[in-house]
């Protein structure tokens, strides 16, 4: 029924309907793997090999351009680049959630939502493959691991709101401007490098309190300390927590404005 | 019972990029297609539906008939709730099973088995709802061992027949068909043929939108003529 509920309502509802659909998003975004390995031997297990890869030759590569000890830095770097990995193609993905989806948009009627948490579901499959490689880093380094790394679930449940959060905006922004992806792209390589995944903080001396000022810094760091034994600043968790609530605000305002015009815009 | 509502009902589509006032000029003069008109903000639109008002009860048959792009796949897309009103209401009260794209969500890696599922889990069938009518699917769509190959490696004729099946295993209140859904060859179009009749028979009101106005003549209880996005002459089927 439309016409009867408030725009607020109904993008409230379009979010509630979109999680509850589980079985929806669940089901075309792993088809979204399978479509991309399917006939291939390994199959998705190739994220993983490539991960590997990637890996192997960049620890023992920026250790030595660093000059690191190798065994905490490759931990480090593993972890590092697996949730960077994360990070940087579900934003990328975000970007063109609706756009793709336009062929569901115009034929058949399921909440916006459902899109994106197709998009974020994809994503978090494929880390979970990535995280394999983490676990066989950890195995060789053995770090001496704290309670914290409980909370290692929350922290990738915690990206993963975020993600979703963020990626509605995104979707909805890049649905009605298309040069907007091409520069979340762009913005996205940048940040790799402004990030601390290859090189630690500290190695900043003096200048390394600017990497509390990047929110990528913050989302790595609840995933990545406690995985190498680390203590996680509480502030980062305050940051993450701060930075949902904002993200939950926006997302919820930009589907009340803009939800019912994604349809006449993809 | 009313069960689709409309007052006023206007979709226009942005045209981002068509700025030319001679362009729109031009396009005015058009034979098919929306009107060209501005919004409140001066942005041009193509104004699909104009202030459209109809009510649509239970055990109507409403066939929608106009050129290409006076407004029946727009018109359709609103009443499915795709195209949310631009100005004006409109209500639909049930579910709603849209007939516009049987072959969405289909995967041609994946076997034919696995795209019955596909396919009812974007239709809103729980993985459960799909089992019980999968033997049906298969049975009806005749494919046999075939169900369990690649799809790609159907013919045409073949993927629309599974594909036409699953769509038309979901019970609906509301019906939306945009052409006349026909596939396969001579002795299975008539097994479909029955199968969509009982569909509709089945469902408390069916939209379609045809050419065909014979179709049209045979199975509708009221046909809506559109133009421009407007509807001209509600005239009863003779």
């Amino acid at each position: 029924m439309i016409g009867a509920r408030s725009q607020f309502q109904l993008a409230l509802s379009d979010v509630t309907e979109g999680m509850r659909a589980v079985h929806v998003w669940t089901a075309l975004g792993w088809q979204d793997i399978l479509q991309r390995y399917r006939r291939s031997l390994l199959g998705p297990l190739w994220l993983t090999i490539s991960t590997g890869i990637m890996v192997a030759i960049m620890g023992p590569l920026y250790g030595k351009l660093f000059s690191q000890d190798i065994g905490g830095y490759f931990g480090f770097l593993a972890i590092g680049f697996v949730v960077w990995q994360l990070i940087a193609q579900t934003i990328n993905d975000c970007c063109s959630a609706f756009i793709t989806a336009e062929s569901y948009i115009k034929q058949i009627k399921l909440p916006l939502s459902v899109h994106i948490l197709r998009v974020v579901w994809k994503n978090v499959i494929i880390f979970l493959h990535n995280m394999v490689v983490v676990i066989a880093v950890l195995a060789w380094l053995q770090p001496h691991l704290r309670a914290n790394v409980l909370l290692f679930p929350l922290a990738v449940a915690a990206f993963a709101l975020n993600a979703f959060f963020f990626g509605t905006v995104l979707g909805i922004v890049c649905a009605r401007f298309r040069d907007i992806p091409l520069i979340i792209v762009n913005v996205v390589q940048a940040s790799f490098f402004l990030t601390p995944v290859l090189w630690v903080p500290g190695m900043l001396g003096r200048h390394s309190w600017t990497v509390d000022l990047n929110p990528f810094y913050h989302f790595i760091e609840i995933i990545r300390a406690p995985l190498l034994g680390e203590p996680v600043n509480p502030r980062s968790w305050l940051i993450v927590i701060a930075i949902t609530v904002f993200g939950g605000v926006w997302a919820l305002s930009m589907l009340k404005r803009y939800r019912a015009r994604v349809a006449y815009w993809v | 019972m009313t069960l689709v509502k409309a007052r006023d009902l206007g979709v226009d589509f942005p045209i981002y990029g068509g700025k030319s006032r001679s362009l729109k000029s031009t396009f005015l003069r058009a034979a098919t297609g929306g009107a060209i008109a501005e919004d409140a903000g001066h942005r041009m639109v193509v104004r699909a539906l104009d202030k459209l008002s109809f009510d649509w009860a239970e055990g109507e048959r409403i066939g929608l008939v106009g050129h290409n792009g006076s407004g029946k796949t727009t018109l359709l897309r609103a009443v499915a709730g795709i195209y949310e009103p631009s100005s004006g209401t409109i209500e639909a009260h049930g579910r709603i099973a849209s007939m516009l794209s049987i072959t969405l969500g289909m995967d041609a890696e994946a076997s034919g088995y696995e795209n019955i599922f596909l396919r009812g889990t974007i239709l809103g069938l729980r993985r459960k709802e799909t089992m019980r009518v999968v033997e049906d699917v298969c049975e009806f769509s005749e494919l046999g061992d075939y169900i369990h190959m690649p799809m790609r490696t159907y013919s045409s004729g073949m993927a629309m027949r599974l594909m036409f099946a699953i769509s038309t295993s979901v019970e609906a209140d509301i019906v939306l068909m945009d052409e006349w859904l026909s596939v396969g060859d001579a002795a299975f179009t008539e097994k479909a043929q029955k199968r969509l009749m009982q569909l509709i028979d089945r469902a408390k009101l069916l939209v379609i939108a045809s050419h065909n106005l014979e179709l049209i003549r045979n199975i509708c209880t009221r046909v809506v003529h559109l133009e421009h996005g407007r509807i001209v002459e509600p005239a009863a089927p003779s």
